[in-house]
């Protein structure tokens, strides 16, 4: 069997006297959408913030590939391959499309004009955007110089997703990214999160939405009081029974297979 | 009706009135509006005085222009990271002080004097940064507070008296000298407050650090999670405001042909007004320098026209807060804009 693609093993975070985190596991193979579940405080956005590097754990590992990495800030991960999605979005909404994708990574031109002047290849990043927005399905939008805020909440979570897609070499992390999204919006964002594992890269997606959790999930890791109770598929598992999992009403089965 | 919103898919559609259509136009163009205000009132006010569109009264609203124009560039960056600077007419009159100062009392040589008022100048942009991202305070408070400070070391180093220009090396005023074309008189400081402008117009809509500006301006955390270095970015602003309105004191000193510490009280705020009617809204990330440039002409071209129409000079005032109201309303109503 493969090995995990990300794995942490025993993190624990403590706030004074409160335990976020009370030695979880969790583990994500190549090529899987990997849904974690957990009632409020039950330490999942602790957890994934462990992972994408905006939290530093009290003690425990976390490895990439097999290897441990130590993640200070979110730029660690990032440069790690670890590409997060916050439910924030991240977005700078005057700024366009193309400029948004590529905030923080902006590409200069080569030569002189680059290197002395500083100047952006812009028609370079609007056919780079152009075209991840399109592998994923989303060549919809007309215009790549549009203003971010002018877009829909769908939309702009497309182009949230379509960055770290495009960035993230290893991981992708998504926080609740259908939350504020409508019927038919949300299901798009789905299908979007399907096309970003199926171009490899495995995904973990936080969400209180069980309907979406057990559409898209391989498998479904539910956090509860800190730690991993289990990890169930959508097939071995009803919603009713992760729903009595997470809240304690029914006993977690033992650790599953992969 | 609620379903009908939410179930938008990822095309836009629009069926929308005349009145959002002005806003959408103004939102993707937000110089539009400046522009239009500009060329009305140059029409206007050419029709009520058929002095008002001559070479020679052109070149004089330039030359009143220009000072305000740099400082108000400076302010542009900072208020289109969402601060404010209420210490910029004090940095430019201090800095020309401090230039005069080292090459008259200090008998330094011009251009050793000048470098140097420059440099304290952005000293000065530098602590203004400083505290705005190290101690973390609002900009409003550490520039209110920088703004006496440079003032009363200003009067302190000056003893209130003003340098006149005779006394000075040819350098320090030369900003006040001019190219003739016909009757148009364009001085160097006309000429390098341009430049000043041509380069920050490229600085901000072509490089990373003018796409950090915009983005800081706009939502810094989002920003700051996007892996820009968000403090980094408006230290940067600070300090090269600060250089700004150092040359803005250079440029004021050839226009008055001396180093005053007693003008430029004014120069703070004008540089806002400036800076808002060229539509650059107070609540950063939104804005243009184009627009900044524009928004200075207006107060220039105001001022100038109302006195060749015979009004006086306190209703002037009256007409510039009128629309800076006007441009503040505007920028408040284009905000809002939805798809």
């Amino acid at each position: 069997m493969t090995a995990p693609v990300l794995e942490a093993r025993g993190l624990t975070k403590r706030y004074g006297r409160v335990v976020a985190i009370d030695g979880s596991d969790l583990s994500l193979y190549p090529g899987e959408i990997l849904a974690v579940i957990g009632d409020n405080g039950a330490g999942k956005s602790s957890l994934i913030k462990a992972l994408s590097g905006a939290l530093i754990p009290d003690s425990g590992d976390i490895l990439l590939d097999g290897k441990p990495v130590h993640f200070r800030t979110p730029m660690d991960a990032r440069a790690a391959g670890i590409e997060t999605v916050y439910q924030t979005l991240a977005v700078a909404p005057g700024l366009d499309i193309a400029d948004n994708l590529f905030l923080g990574r902006e590409q200069r031109k080569p030569g002189v004009l680059g290197s002395v002047f500083r100047m952006l290849d812009r028609s370079h990043m609007r056919d780079e955007a152009k075209r991840h927005m399109s592998e994923l399905g989303v060549a919809t939008l007309q215009n790549i110089g549009q203003a971010v805020e002018s877009l829909s909440g769908g939309q702009r979570q497309a182009v949230a997703v379509a960055r770290s897609a495009a960035f993230g070499s290893k991981v992708v992390i998504l926080d609740e990214p259908t939350a504020a999204l409508g019927v038919k919006e949300g299901n798009r964002v789905l299908q979007l999160i399907r096309d970003v594992r199926d171009r490899g890269l495995p995904v973990i997606l936080i969400s209180h939405n069980m309907p979406h959790v057990f559409e898209v999930a391989d498998r479904i890791h539910i956090q509860r009081l800190g730690r991993r109770a289990t990890v169930i598929t959508p097939k071995s598992h009803s919603m009713s029974d992760a729903v009595a999992i997470m809240t304690g009403a029914a006993d977690p089965p033992p650790e599953p297979a992969a | 009706m609620a379903t009908a919103t939410t179930a938008t898919d990822f095309d836009v559609r629009r069926h929308d009135s005349f009145g959002l259509r002005v806003q959408h136009l103004l939102h993707s163009n937000p110089v539009l509006g400046p522009l239009a205000v500009l060329i009305v009132a140059i029409i206007a006010f050419s029709i009520v005085n058929a002095r008002f569109l001559t070479a020679t009264n052109m070149s004089l609203v330039l030359q009143q222009v220009t000072v305000i124009a740099v400082l108000a560039l400076g302010q542009t960056l900072i208020i289109l990271t969402a601060g404010i600077d209420l210490s910029a007419g004090a940095i430019a009159v201090f800095s020309s002080i401090l230039a005069a100062t080292f090459c008259t009392r200090a008998g330094l040589p011009g251009v050793l004097a000048l470098v140097l008022g420059l440099g304290f100048g952005t000293l000065m942009g530098a602590i203004n940064g400083f505290l705005v991202t190290r101690i973390k305070l609002p900009p409003f408070i550490v520039t209110l507070g920088t703004l006496t400070i440079f003032f009363s070391l200003n009067s302190v180093v000056s003893g209130s008296e003003t340098v006149r220009g005779s006394d000075m090396p040819g350098i320090m005023t030369w900003t006040g000298e001019s190219i003739p074309i016909g009757n148009f008189r364009l001085t160097y400081g006309s000429i390098i407050m341009l430049l000043l402008f041509a380069y920050f117009f490229y600085a901000l809509s072509r490089t990373a650090w003018g796409k950090h500006v915009y983005a800081t301006g706009d939502d810094a955390e989002a920003a700051r999670l996007a892996g820009i270095q968000t403090s980094r970015v408006l230290f940067s602003v600070y300090t090269v405001a600060g250089l700004l309105y150092a040359v803005g004191g250079w440029i004021l000193i050839g226009r008055l042909a001396s180093a005053s510490p007693n003008v430029g009280t004014e120069y703070n705020l004008d540089s806002i007004t400036a800076v808002v009617l060229g539509g650059t809204s107070l609540f950063g990330g939104r804005g243009s320098v184009l627009g900044t440039l524009i928004g200075a002409l207006i107060v220039g071209f105001f001022r100038n026209g109302l006195q060749l129409a015979g009004v006086e000079v306190v209703w002037q005032g009256f007409a510039i807060g009128l629309l800076v109201l006007i441009a503040v309303s505007l920028d408040q109503w284009i905000r809002k804009v939805k798809t």
